[in-house]
């Protein structure tokens, strides 16, 4: 028989809540853990490259052949061509994610929009390693027709459809922003006489920019520490140049490459991998953190409208 | 010629640049659809020689024509059992945590924002991680074990969001009425919150896996070999004691690894294989993606509080 009277709580029934709050906490501090041993694991297995390699000459060298018999290590040489694949897919990512935002959020009807969103994503899950086989064999010999003397390997067609993947994030976030901003906004410039892209462009895109920008930092991360398209398409010499038309070898494309074949544990070139991955890790750092910083700006400045 | 004339004027042009922004818009999303219909297409055309049922039967070999993708998918299938064992139950309990028990404190606030960078560390750099921390230091080796322990690392962000997120959307009322019969916090929790948002976490997971079953880089990194032609061994036995838990030790490789390898092959001899491996991938993410969108969608229907 069941009674309703109060009953006084066993110690070990209020252990046991306590217990179980320790342990939800220490599953929680796993993100940290993992973010020291990154960084532990980065730093520790790279520190003696630096005993050999003057931090200096690592940042400013001109050329980088650490498999050489006289090795060069200027980490320069790998992130021109990490930028120069980065610059071509934000020069796609950044004006069509935009403007599907724009559409997707001011102009598609509730229905259209309910069933873009989908699609959009299911082309933001394809694998990566996929996207390399497309920029090599579909887009390189593609553009090979409009520009024959193009090589088979260029940054060009591997950062187009990094571009391509791309374009989903920007346009989700960007999304999720513009639509965040308050209707009687857009009421105020339909009473003014606005049409719908005037008031999309010059009263919802400011008010939302923040929201946007943050969009567009977290693409250049994305662009930044994308491996498989450049390691497939985008050639594996490293070569100090910005043109886009020539094959190079990104920060990410040394790190496969090494790791690919069976790399001797504590060889300069095992300790290499571990100095890009580094220097990527805390790019990518800075980038992550500024699309934090900024979004929680907007935050801010929503709750004060 | 009226006084409204120039009025007349703007107006019309206003429409002008609206269709024609309407019309880029327009432009972009067809370009998107026939981009991935490309990707389709080539795939299917270079590759449609070689998706046969023997292809998905047989292992690797050294001739094109003969080699298969057996210990491929079973590798994946295995790791993946080791990364959803991972991840699941740290991403959920560090999600209720964070949801249901943290205060607003310097603690959470650091756990928060390394969720939020961890989302966005390149994935070799996780690859890095697990050849520093897992394979060279604890000795695991190229196994099984290593490749789920780094995706489960990997995807942990995206399980504490989505379960975050699922949380929030029980309402409240629900938990108060647990309260009132006396329950404790973590019944609360187990009994009434965590079935309710079980849908939405769910949804979250097979994002992840969607995500961490076509990731190379990482497993590239580690070191997993491309050529195996035995499978690891079987988890239950007819002798005592009947399980076993030898095949989490076992080298194994993954469909993206042998997409990788045979993209990435100079002779052409292995583009049609390059290209089936990369279909049943794409068909793969793509299936696990379209189970998480028919979740989300059965979800907003049936959340009737």
């Amino acid at each position: 028989m069941a009674t309703v009277t109060h009953q006084p709580r066993r110690p070990w029934a209020r252990w046991r809540e306590h217990l179980i709050e320790w342990l939800l906490a220490g599953a929680a501090l796993v993100a940290v853990l993992t973010t020291l041993g990154i960084a532990a694991v980065l730093v520790g297995e790279s520190l003696p490259l630096f005993r050999q390699v003057s931090l200096w000459s690592f940042l400013t060298d001109t050329a980088w052949t650490p498999l050489f018999a006289e090795p060069r290590f200027g980490i320069g040489v790998l992130l021109a061509g990490t930028a120069t694949s980065s610059l071509v897919a934000l020069a796609v990512a950044i004006p069509s994610g935009t403007i599907l935002a724009m559409y997707l959020s001011e102009f598609a009807a509730g229905q259209l929009r309910e069933s873009i969103k989908p699609v959009l994503e299911l082309l933001a899950g394809v694998p990566t390693v996929v996207l390399g086989y497309f920029a090599l064999y579909t887009v390189t010999p593609f553009l090979q027709k409009l520009w024959p003397a193009l090589p088979s390997f260029n940054l060009l067609s591997a950062g187009l459809v990094m571009g391509i993947m791309i374009v989903p994030y920007v346009a989700s976030l960007s999304e999720d922003a513009l639509r965040a901003v308050p209707m009687s906004l857009r009421e105020g410039a339909y009473a003014l006489g606005a049409t719908r892209l005037q008031t999309a462009w010059q009263v919802v895109f400011p008010a939302a920019f923040s929201g946007i920008a943050a969009s567009y930092v977290l693409g250049v991360s994305r662009a930044i520490g994308e491996t498989m398209i450049v390691a497939i398409a985008a050639g594996q010499q490293p070569r100090l140049t910005l043109n886009p038309f020539e094959p190079a070898a990104t920060a990410t494309t040394y790190i496969v490459q090494v790791a690919k074949g069976d790399i001797p544990h504590g060889g300069l070139s095992y300790r290499t991998i571990f100095a890009v991955a580094l220097v990527l890790f805390l790019l990518t750092l800075a980038f992550n953190l500024a699309a934090d910083w900024v979004r929680r700006r907007q935050r801010l400045r929503g709750l004060g409208q | 010629m009226t006084p409204l004339t120039p009025v007349a004027t703007r107006i019309r042009w206003a429409k002008r640049i609206e269709r024609a922004f309407l019309g880029v818009a327009w432009l972009l999303l067809g370009t998107l659809a026939a981009v991935f219909i490309g990707l389709f297409a080539s795939m299917l055309h270079t590759g449609w020689t070689r998706l046969q049922p023997d292809f998905l039967l047989t292992f690797a070999s050294r001739r094109a024509d003969q080699a298969g993708v057996l210990a491929a998918w079973v590798g994946t299938l295995v790791v993946m059992v080791v990364t959803a064992a991972v991840a699941v139950p740290l991403g959920v309990a560090a999600g209720v945590y964070l949801e249901e028990y943290a205060r607003p404190n310097r603690f959470t606030a650091l756990i928060e924002i390394n969720i939020v960078n961890l989302a966005g560390v390149p994935s070799i750099v996780y690859g890095l991680l697990a050849l520093g921390l897992f394979v060279r230091w604890l000795g695991f080796g190229a196994s099984v074990l290593t490749a789920g322990l780094t995706l489960g690392l990997l995807i942990l962000p995206i399980v504490v969001v989505a379960t975050r997120e699922a949380l929030r959307t029980v309402p409240p009322t629900i938990r108060e009425a647990s309260y009132a019969v006396g329950s404790t916090r973590w019944q609360t929790v187990w009994q009434h919150v965590l079935p309710a948002a079980l849908p939405g976490i769910l949804t979250g997971v097979i994002i992840g896996l969607s995500r961490a079953i076509g990731e190379t880089a990482p497993i590239v990194t580690i070191g997993a070999v491309t050529f195996i032609a035995f499978l690891p061994p079987a988890p239950v036995s007819p002798s005592f004691p009947f399980v076993s838990v030898e095949w989490i030790w076992s080298p194994f490789t993954a469909l993206p690894i042998v997409t990788f390898d045979w993209t990435s092959r100079p002779n052409a001899d292995f583009r049609a294989n390059a290209a089936a491996a990369a279909l049943t991938l794409t068909c793969l993410t793509a299936a696990m993606n379209g189970v998480a969108a028919w979740l989300r969608y059965r979800l907003r229907r049936q959340l009737k509080w």
